[in-house]
């Protein structure tokens, strides 16, 4: 490699070092997609939070640049003891985990408090690729039966906590594992069969009474408009009023006024459709599917069955997170807390999904390195 | 079952797979991009009222309220710029800092501020009412989420306890409650502006986006009353209350001529600016709303119909050595003179004169003196409450008893605005003035009860009053001549005399040879064994006339300090 003499050389070459595995068409649409965020979130919290939102943002950058470097066939030797480390993180909040809000979510670590389940997002698609992987020469029900117990063992833990948003987001994403490995058609019809049975079960046996509320508020939000349907009524308001052109950066009531509550964080999208409008709403949606196009394109190039299988369930669950974040805050879907990827303020959330973009990159990148 | 795929078939699959997904992904970004649509064009109207209606607010703008003037331009009520300062619990987001400092900042109670914190129920309370604009400044600098102020006015009364009962007072929703304050009410208050502003969830006015309407200022009211004689009236009753340890005490000041109310004033009474001082009592203008059996100042009243009716001359002569029996009631004087004239049974204050001249006369000559003098209606001056007080009705006819009673001022009552309202025909050579707490600004018409003749006559007997021999030496003023008359009435308890509780009243004019000012005075209840009304009324209506006369700068009527001759008639003079 020829370095160029020179201050400015050396600069342009640690430039081109740090970003040499990084997806130009990605990074662009993520850089978008964080420029339309900070916009939001600073007009949300009347510019409380910018500072901490572009720290967030920042290390969250960093973080998936470093991740972009860590060849694929690395990251597989990593897949397996970091599920088992999630498992046992797990166990560990199940037993002694601190309860905030009614939820069983945090293990003090003495020095820090961390969340396990953020952890399983990544570590359960990366487990269930790389046992996949090795077992591709021949896959058989058996090994999906397998791969599908590593998906419920942490599952039914993030379930207890209680956590329904993220313990459905690991679901699916452990499923776009199974069925991008070739999940047997039956067995799908199989399973959607017995979700019908387990709904009315789960309903009536496991769900807590504020997730019936959640559901029960969807069908009519006026039901209850100072309580579970607040919400939902706030953030339609504050969508529909947005009408065409949005009423304005920094112009809208709903949020700026306190009455729609959570506006930088789960509801930031109707923040966002209340100043922006329809039409910003749809360059929102334009980005995203902009970026699941490129995720899936870059997946299905990969080579190897690993950074395949793992590339396409982090791109699906990313687009399943915004799908369920933007479904929810329109009142299609109901409030599971689920923050709106790359838009809402939250420095987990962030990290967590690019560093999955940072292995989406590295996959990209390193694919004539994979043995097939 | 099985199994093991051909490589090529596996790739196949998952492009078909991926192809399906794909189909899935688009279908449901079609369908919220539909969602979308459908809110935020078909929906749209109907959820920008919505969002309207949240943060919309049409909010009123306070009416300035008028200011009370006395005669001279001087302020006596004023309206300051205030705040209420108000408290959402369900919205509110305090410290326990923040709580001390608001409670300090307001002076209200901390624990009854943390419970509201604490329960998260009431959604409005006011914290406190009428909070100093800089202090509900400094409170709202705190910045505390769910507390937010709107702007009132707060009343202040310049005079404190000595217009307390005639000015009354305002509620803290700037509406009058008692005196001028109340029977102004509409002109004073103004109506209020509208203006639609954006407020936020705690209910703080965000923006403001536009005038519906300016509000209309209420109409400064400018009143007859002088605070400078007010203040005196007011002094010279405390000290007759405390001189003489009495229930209280009450004056009235008119101008003669106009009938304009120069002061009305009680004691004791209440400082307005500190309401914890007011109580229903020391909120009352007894002078105005109370009455009393008044006793002797009614005489010379009666007196003016038996003159007009050429029933007696001031020179009538009877024999007023004996008491006197009507329907077996015993009518006797205090001192016991012998045979007097009309004139002189005036300036001794004799029952028994009178009396025997009330049984002579019919009983509507009586009855129609005392209403042409203003008795038995309200006087109509502006203030609230007015007593009519009570008379006998006309409907039976009234035994002697009762007609010699009524001649002396007994088996009526009166209230004291009523009774000095009377005095001024005397004043005016007949007429009576209407009268009113509102600065005059054109001269009016009195309204004839006797004649000039009649009245100078009895304007004369009223100076005797003050003279040696008379009732009321003590009423006189230095350098002018003053008429009038003193009444001591022993009042009635549930119908019975009561052992040693007398009222002591004293009704006069001055300057004597060209009346201008009234003035009525009634002590109530004296408690230190003096009880005429020379001793104790007539230096109250003298301190207060003194002054009056002082401030009105009336030219002195008899400069020489010495008494005028006694029995000179008086002619009005042209001044």
């Amino acid at each position: 490699m020829q370095i160029e003499p020179g201050l400015a050389g050396i600069v342009r070459e640690g430039v081109r070092t740090v970003f040499r595995h990084a997806d130009p068409v990605l990074l662009g649409l993520i850089l978008a997609l964080l420029a339309l965020s900070t916009l939001t979130v600073a007009s949300a919290t009347s510019g409380t939070y910018l500072v901490g939102h572009l720290i967030n943002m920042s290390v969250a950058l960093v973080a998936m640049l470093m991740l972009s470097h860590v060849p694929p066939q690395v990251l597989i030797r990593f897949a397996i003891p970091l599920y088992v480390l999630g498992v046992f993180l797990l166990l560990g909040v199940a037993v002694a985990g601190d309860v905030v809000n009614g939820s069983r979510r945090w293990l003090n670590l003495g020095v820090t408090r961390i969340q396990p389940s953020e952890l399983m997002r990544l570590a359960v698609p990366m487990a269930m690729a790389a046992y996949l992987h090795y077992r591709q020469e021949h896959l058989s029900s058996r090994h999906f039966a397998l791969a599908g117990l590593l998906l419920v063992l942490p599952v039914g833990f993030i379930l207890r906590q209680p956590d329904l948003g993220t313990s459905l987001l690991i679901l699916a994403s452990g499923f776009f594992v199974l069925f991008l490995a070739g999940l047997a058609w039956r067995v799908m019809a199989g399973l959607v069969l017995l979700l019908g049975a387990i709904v009315p079960l789960a309903w009536m046996f496991f769900l807590h009474d504020y997730q019936k509320q959640r559901v029960l508020t969807l069908f009519d939000p006026t039901s209850d408009p100072l309580g579970a349907g607040y919400h939902i009524i706030q953030s339609t308001i504050a969508i529909g009023s947005g009408g065409l052109f949005g009423k304005g950066w920094g112009q809208g009531t709903q949020a700026r006024l306190d009455f729609l509550p959570e506006g930088h964080t789960d509801f930031v999208f109707a923040v966002y459709s209340e100043e922006f409008g329809l039409l910003g709403n749809l360059l929102l949606l334009g980005i995203y599917a902009a970026m699941v196009t490129r995720g899936l394109t870059l997946s299905y190039n990969a080579s190897g069955l690993f950074g395949r299988l793992l590339c396409g369930a982090i791109t699906l669950t990313f687009f399943t997170y915004a799908l369920i974040n933007m479904g929810m805050v329109s009142g299609l879907l109901p409030v599971v807390g689920v923050p709106l990827p790359l838009v809402s303020y939250g420095g987990t959330s962030m990290v967590t999904v690019l560093l999955g973009f940072g292995i989406l990159m590295s996959v990209a990148s390193n694919k004539s390195l994979v043995k097939t | 079952m099985k199994t093991r795929r051909s490589p090529s078939m596996k790739i196949d699959l998952q492009r078909w797979r991926m192809q399906l997904v794909m189909l899935l992904i688009f279908g449901a970004f079609i369908g919220l991009v539909g969602r979308l649509l459908y809110m935020q064009t078909f929906q749209k109207d109907f959820l920008v009222k919505q969002s309207d209606l949240r943060v919309k607010r049409k909010v009123e703008i306070p009416a300035h309220r008028g200011m009370l003037l006395d005669a001279r331009g001087e302020h006596l009520a004023i309206s300051i710029p205030a705040a209420a300062i108000v408290l959402n619990a369900r919205e509110a987001e305090i410290t326990p800092a923040q709580i001390t400092q608001l409670a300090t900042g307001l002076a209200i109670n901390r624990a009854w501020l943390e419970g509201l914190v604490r329960d998260k129920k009431a959604s409005f309370v006011y914290l406190r009412r009428q909070v100093p604009a800089e202090d509900a400044e400094a409170v709202m600098a705190l910045k505390i989420k769910g507390v937010s102020s709107r702007p009132e006015y707060r009343r202040y009364y310049t005079a404190g306890d000595t217009m307390a009962q005639v000015l009354g007072v305002t509620n803290v929703e700037d509406k009058g409650l008692e005196g001028i304050e109340l029977s102004y009410q509409s002109a004073l208050a103004g109506v209020p502006g509208l203006k639609s502003v954006i407020r936020d969830r705690s209910g703080n006015i965000v923006e403001e986006l536009d005038l519906v309407r300016l509000p209309k200022h209420g109409h400064d009211l400018t009143l007859s009353l002088n605070s400078q004689i007010q203040y005196l009236a007011y002094r010279e009753l405390q000290a007759a209350f405390e001189k003489f340890r009495a229930q209280r005490a009450s004056a009235v000041v008119l101008d003669a001529r106009t009938g304009e109310i120069l002061a009305i004033a009680n004691y004791p009474a209440y400082n307005p600016n500190d309401r914890a001082t007011m109580t229903q009592a020391r909120a009352r203008n007894h002078a105005a709303v109370d009455a009393f059996e008044p006793g002797s100042t009614m005489k010379p009243i009666f007196i003016s119909a038996a003159l007009e009716r050429g029933i007696v001359k001031p020179s009538s002569r009877y024999d007023a050595s004996e008491n006197l029996v009507l329907s077996g009631k015993q009518i006797r004087d205090t001192h016991p003179k012998g045979v007097i004239t009309v004139a002189e049974a005036i300036q001794v204050s004799s029952n028994v004169v009178m009396a025997k001249i009330a049984v002579s006369m019919d009983d509507s000559d009586i009855h129609d003196i005392y209403t042409r003098s203003g008795f038995g209606k309200a006087p109509g001056s502006g203030l609230p409450g007015e007593t009519r007080g009570q008379m006998h009705s006309l409907k039976s006819k009234w035994k002697p008893i009762e007609k010699g009673a009524l001649a002396y001022g007994h088996g009526i009552s009166i209230s004291l605005l009523q009774l000095a309202r009377a005095y001024t025909m005397f004043a005016n050579d007949g007429l009576l003035m209407p009268l009113t707490v509102e600065k005059r600004s054109a001269p009016v018409v009195g309204e004839r009860v006797i004649s000039q003749a009649t009245a100078q006559q009895v304007r004369t007997m009223l100076e005797m009053v003050t003279q040696e021999g008379g009732t009321a030496p003590k009423a006189r003023v230095p350098g002018y001549r003053v008429a009038g008359k003193t009444g001591t009435a022993h009042k009635l308890i549930d119908g019975s005399f009561a052992g040693n509780r007398y009222s002591a009243s004293f009704v006069g004019m001055a300057p004597a040879s060209n009346p201008r000012v009234v003035i009525a005075v009634m002590v109530d209840e004296p408690s230190t064994g003096v009880y005429y009304a020379g001793e104790v009324a007539a230096p109250v209506f003298s301190r207060i006339m003194a002054g009056t006369l002082r401030f009105l700068a009336l030219p002195p009527d008899a400069p020489m300090q010495s008494l005028p001759p006694v029995r000179t008639p008086v002619v009005a003079e042209a001044v």
